[in-house]
């Protein structure tokens, strides 16, 4: 049995050997680089840093890289490594409002003060493949005009100016946000931890939850007062100096949905609010983060649950898709001990059905 | 041993076992209000491992947080020490913690397990470790955590045994064939992992102290030495564990938990312990079963 330890280690390291090889392909290929990924393959880097919490484009690239283009993957061994790092602080909530904006644009008014910037999207391309990829040809600058000098209004702070939205978050000054990579959740959950877990949730699982209040699982009404996508201010308070320093920009995706809601006993009618904040360029995960957001507060609003998407414990439950990736991929460890039992029961179970089918016969052939 | 450990040097070194010393000490405290209510689910701020969810990361955070440099690690998948998970895991440890490995039951201090318990009693001072994928013994008759928490404080453990008796009433017997459900001290329903029911009359005031980690469901509960650990039943239901009608086909042993072996495609089956190391131990000692006799015999 000592021999088939070794065996079993020795079958790991094989396979470990295969995959470093298959992850390289083609040796007359030069290898992909970090900055590559970084530059080119920019959108995917993104989506690792969100949903790993963890923002850094070298290290979430060199995760791609590993996992080979595998985005869950990507983002659990960016977890993993963000898991080990020391927390020493709280930054001072990031300011959206003075974001250096690349791309704002709101659908509840035609034009409004700074306009609609469109910035870098797909929104109005042709998805047609695009053969002049297929040779690096020379790729025009963008057009540059002068920054804005002063910040964009956000959209929800005009509805909030004529008092028809509600007030934008009702924690008390006081409160310290949570942290769900530090703290067990429990259930119910206040907002802050929500929206934190919809932040890294998997944004194929939060898409098909936003996309099911628009067909009627829980309608909410929605409409993008604004979605802006840009560099803002992270900024961490030093106790030892009594103001708050930069620690760097990073860049994020914000969407302020606003929803219909027709008032109830404790409030007046008024539009209300849902949020999406995620890390990187991610505006279909913004988007879906704060339809989501939306439908959860259905309780707050006195609405009748009856979507899956209004359910707090089964959608925060099941929206990390590291979580869900490990329990569904578990199923293909060892289980022959477990099965035995269900084996032993089955047979037993299976005898005596047979026994029962055949005693009618008995009983005719007795007569 | 902690001499071994690398120095810190920019990104990717780890602390002894893996795990940064704060986290231990929170995983320290999980395991210490668990110790002090057996069978309650202790909620933890579960790290993401550097394994999968579903591998055992529960387990893996337990041990890590208890692993000290002395102790002798023992690792199984299934009860046997060379399956690749068992063998993945065993290396994990030796990588991040220089810590001696065994596969002896007798010589390990600490022993992670997942779906077994070995068949060699365990003694005073030992800690079984196991790896749980779903630690709330309820969780199949109500989805809702809140539902389910609020039945344990309450004691109301009524659906268990409506579902028991329904088995009953179906089938005659109760269909439930591992992570049968116990009750803990008197007080608290408790999940023994998936383990078969074979092994729950194992855990019943054992000298060892049990640890149970479940990594994504965040809970770490335990089951201190010399604790009551009764398996559900009824007074004219009495609980039953699994008999199997032949003794190992290698050592002989009876009253182990033996694993089927398919051998051909014709029906050819042999029956061996899922203990390996129980197994060998007993081949050491003179025992052979009737396959072991005729291999012997044909050589």
């Amino acid at each position: 049995m000592y021999v088939a330890v070794k065996g079993g280690e020795a079958a790991i390291a094989n396979a470990h050997r295969l995959l470093a090889d298959r992850r390289r392909g083609d040796r007359s290929l030069p290898a992909i680089s970090i900055d590559q990924i970084v530059a080119q393959l920019g959108l995917a880097v993104d989506r690792v840093m969100a949903e790993a919490s963890l923002y850094d484009r070298a290290l979430a690239a060199l995760a791609v890289r590993q996992a080979r283009g595998d985005m869950i993957e990507a983002i659990f061994i960016l977890r993993a490594y963000r898991t080990t790092l020391p927390r020493f602080g709280s930054s001072v909530p990031v300011d959206t409002a003075v974001m250096q904006i690349e791309r704002r644009v709101s659908a509840t008014y035609k034009d409004l003060p700074g306009g609609q910037l469109l910035g870098p999207t797909f929104d109005y391309t042709h998805r047609l493949l695009d053969p002049s990829l297929l040779s690096d040809e020379e790729i025009d600058g963008p057009l540059e005009k002068e920054p804005l000098s002063e910040p964009l209004i956000r959209v929800l702070d005009i509805l909030a100016g004529e008092g028809l939205i509600e007030e934008d978050g009702d924690l008390p000054q006081d409160h310290i946000p949570g942290d769900l990579t530090r703290e067990p959740l429990e259930f119910p959950l206040e907002r802050d931890l929500r929206l934190q877990a919809l932040a890294r949730g998997d944004e194929g699982f939060l898409l098909s939850l936003a996309y099911s209040t628009q067909r009627g699982y829980a309608r909410t009404h929605p409409f993008v007062g604004e979605v802006r996508i840009g560099e803002v201010e992270v900024e961490l308070d030093l106790p030892e100096l009594g103001f708050a320093v930069s620690l760097g920009r990073i860049q994020v995706t914000e969407c302020q949905m606003v929803n219909q809601f027709k008032g109830s006993a404790k409030s007046p009618p008024q539009f209300t609010r849902g949020y999406g904040l995620v890390f990187g360029q991610s505006e279909r995960k913004a988007m879906a983060m704060s339809l989501v957001d939306r439908a959860l507060r259905a309780e707050e609003f006195g609405e009748d649950i009856v979507a899956p998407a209004q359910d707090e414990e089964f959608v925060i439950s099941h929206s990390d898709n590291v979580q869900a990736t490990g329990f569904v991929e578990h199923l293909k460890l060892p289980h022959y001990v477990d099965f035995q039992a269900e084996l032993d029961l089955v047979r037993r179970m299976r005898a005596e059905y047979d026994k029962k089918q055949a005693a009618p016969e008995l009983r005719e052939a007795a007569e | 041993m902690r001499d071994n450990v690398p120095e810190t040097t920019g990104l990717a070194t780890y602390n002894f076992a893996y795990l940064d010393e704060q986290t231990k000490r929170m995983i320290r405290r999980a395991i210490l209000k668990a110790i002090a209510i057996p069978g309650y689910q202790v909620p933890f701020a579960s790290r993401e491992m550097p394994m999968p969810y579903g591998w055992g990361t529960g387990g893996v955070q337990v041990t890590a947080a208890i692993l000290g440099p002395d102790d002798v690690l023992k690792v199984i998948d299934q009860g046997a020490d060379d399956t690749t998970n068992a063998v993945s895991i065993r290396a994990f440890f030796q990588k991040v913690a220089h810590v001696a490995v065994t596969t002896k039951t007798r010589e390990a201090t600490i022993i992670q397990t997942r779906h077994r318990i070995p068949e060699g009693k365990l003694t005073e001072g030992q800690t079984l470790v196991y790896q749980v994928p779903i630690p709330e013994p309820l969780r199949f008759l109500e989805p809702r955590e809140t539902e389910t928490r609020k039945m344990h404080a309450l004691e109301e453990y009524g659906l268990m045994h409506v579902k028991l008796y329904e088995d009953i009433a179906r089938n005659g017997h109760i269909a439930t064939t591992y992570a049968y459900p116990v009750k803990v001290e008197g007080r608290y329903v408790m999940d023994p992992s998936p383990t078969p029911k074979f092994d729950n009359p194992k855990m019943h005031r054992s000298e060892a102290l049990q640890l149970f980690g479940a990594g994504r469901e965040k809970r770490i509960y335990a089951v201190p030495p010399f604790t009551d650990v009764v398996s559900l039943d009824f007074e004219d239901h009495p609980f039953e564990v699994q008999k199997f009608d032949k003794p190992c086909a290698l050592c002989g042993a009876e009253n182990v938990y033996l694993d089927e072996v398919v051998l051909d495609d014709k029906g050819g089956r042999m029956f061996v312990c899922s203990d390996t190391d129980h197994c060998e131990d007993r081949r050491e000692h003179g025992h052979a079963g009737h396959m072991l006799a005729n291999k012997e015999a044909a050589e």
